[in-house]
């Protein structure tokens, strides 16, 4: 009997090779003069901020009721107006019995909000995510029309398949913007999901043509020699056998979905990436900015992967 | 019962012309069980097909209780309602339970409730001998159980006929059996049978007529006796010869 290999020394070696890929990435940065400023990227995914809060009118300052965080501040107009501030208590910049004209800073107020990262990385999520529905809608209708027995449905699935599938998807984005936007009055938005979603859904549709035609000929054949309409057949026999064989493909679409999403950045929508390239003007921190942007997709795309992982053995239960 | 005038059916391809279905007249009356037998490419599981209408044929007529489904106005999801089939490949729905696979078509076609429908699939799995696997998903089953559960599905449907086609040809020796036992109750239930097989056995004992096809033509119809025993054509002689 063979005894059982040993799988530590190749696993050893893998993260020999790890380190030193690593090492040998860290040598040639420090040769070259970059100053890292990591200190710098935190900002972006959430800051505090001050707002000033200024008096409307000139006035004095009547009380000023201080709290353990917020100080009221209450200003009366020479016309007896009153008006009570709210501001955070360490920057309080009156005191009582002050005279104060119109637009002077009572104080600031501090809150957290997002930085441009995380709000990239919301249009991002959203754009990716209304796309995938089109894409997947899209991608169904064609492909289901890819192999249907009328030619005309069949050439126009055809067309559109080809014609997505053969040029690149920047230029689809620019025609999509530059010609379409301009002449059916859309927004960038609107130009930048569409695009997205037509690209996409030329992929979904091949992927479940292929899915639908992997389905054994008698599964159709069993299923409307029972008396089931072609439509029942398709919806409770055949797509839900072929989700289970396209879903991994279909995953690996959308993540490349996501990745694609990069591309609208062309058209001005403040995605991730776009976001990333904003920040370097203002930081010009560009490996830390460019190398959080990766891992920040990297970080969605995996979440996605695992989440297709967990449907994968759930649909398994019949295999 | 089912009447077919003339079926022609032809398969056009690069190579030319086939004539699976050569011109196929006969009728079969209700509660009959005709056995169609012959050699491999000899278009007997073509016709079969054409009366479910899976294959639309050529030329020709079939009407089933008076209707023709040469007719384009003919409704032949309500024709195959009626008219039950049975594979070779027992084709049952991998990702529904065997529960599932035969209620689904009693639900959807038949309009029955779920609970009627649960009802008529629990006492069909009892009547072919596998009420105890209805929860199961039909990979956990063996291919002769696969093959009862198939005609217990068609049965479901309360069809008016059963085809079978080649029904135990897909199937370990061992379980040839237990599927045709099934069969014959069938049969002595007084249901109407067309069976392509090559189990003489089957047709010896069951049948009340033997067609037998070559070349997509009908060469010889008789009894089993008749048959089995004095066949008149030569092609049958030699058949018989080679299977016998």
């Amino acid at each position: 009997m063979k005894a059982r290999e040993k799988t530590w020394p190749w696993r050893l070696l893998l993260v020999v090779i790890l380190l030193g890929i690593a090492a040998g990435t860290w040598g040639a940065v420090s040769k070259i003069d970059y100053k890292w400023r990591w200190y710098r990227v935190p900002q972006y995914f959430m800051y505090l901020a001050e707002d000033a809060q200024k008096i409307p009118f000139d006035g004095k300052v009547t009380a000023v009721v201080k709290g353990n965080k917020n100080t009221k501040v209450t200003v009366v107009s020479e016309s007896a107006e009153t008006k009570t501030i709210q501001v955070t208590s360490d920057t309080l910049k009156v005191s009582e019995g002050e005279d104060l004209f119109a637009g002077d800073t009572v104080g600031f107020t501090k809150t957290w909000r997002l930085g441009p990262l995380m709000l990239g990385l919301w249009t991002t999520l959203w754009l990716s995510a209304i796309s995938s529905v089109f894409a997947l809608i899209l991608g169904l209708l064609t492909g289901i029309a890819r192999v249907s027995k009328n030619i005309t449905l069949r050439g126009l699935a055809m067309v559109y398949v080809e014609c997505i599938r053969g040029t690149p998807l920047l230029v689809q984005i620019f025609i999509a913007y530059f010609f379409l936007g301009t002449v059916f009055n859309l927004s960038r938005n609107v130009c930048g999901v569409g695009a997205l979603a037509l690209f996409a859904g030329a992929y979904v549709a091949e992927i479940v043509r292929a899915g639908v035609q992997s389905i054994p000929k008698g599964q159709m054949e069993a299923s409307r020699s029972l008396g089931m309409t072609a439509f029942q057949t398709m919806k409770d026999i055949i797509l839900p056998q072929a989700f289970k064989k396209i879903l991994p493909p279909l995953s690996g679409q959308f993540i490349s979905l996501i990745k694609d999403s990069s591309l609208v950045s062309v058209i001005a929508i403040t995605d991730l990436t776009k976001s990333g390239r904003e920040i370097i003007t203002s930081t010009f921190a560009t490996f830390e900015v460019w190398i959080v942007v990766a891992a920040m997709y990297l970080l969605v795309t995996s979440v996605l992967s695992q989440l297709v992982f967990y449907m994968e053995r759930r649909l398994a239960v019949s295999d | 019962m089912i009447k077919a005038d003339n079926v022609v059916k032809v398969f056009s391809s690069r190579s030319g012309e086939v004539r699976a279905v050569d011109g196929v007249s006969t009728e079969v009356a209700r509660g009959e069980v005709v056995v169609v037998i012959g050699p491999s490419g000899s278009g007997k599981s073509t016709f079969l097909r054409c009366i479910n209408g899976l294959e639309t044929f050529t030329e020709g007529h079939i009407f089933i209780d008076g209707v023709d489904l040469a007719d384009k106005k003919t409704n032949i999801n309500k024709i195959r309602a009626e008219v039950g089939m049975v594979f070779q490949q027992f084709n049952l729905f991998p990702h529904k339970t065997v529960l599932e696979n035969l209620t689904l078509a009693q639900c959807r076609v038949r309009k029955r409730s779920k609970k009627v429908a649960d009802e008529k699939a629990q006492a069909l799995l009892k009547k072919v001998g596998i009420p105890e696997k209805a929860g199961e998903y039909p990979s956990r089953l063996s291919g002769g159980q696969q093959q009862r559960v198939a005609i217990a599905r068609a049965l479901a449907m309360d069809p008016k006929v059963m085809l079978f086609d080649e029904p135990t040809s897909a199937l370990d020796p061992e379980m040839v059996g237990e599927v045709l036992d099934v069969m014959k109750q069938l049969a002595r239930e007084g249901m109407t049978m067309i069976v392509v097989t090559h189990e003489m056995g089957f047709a010896r004992e069951v049948a009340d007529r033997v067609i037998f096809m070559d070349e997509g033509k009908v060469v010889e119809v008789g009894t089993p006796e008749h048959f089995f025993t004095n066949p008149q054509e030569e092609r049958a002689k030699l058949f018989l010869k080679q299977v016998l």
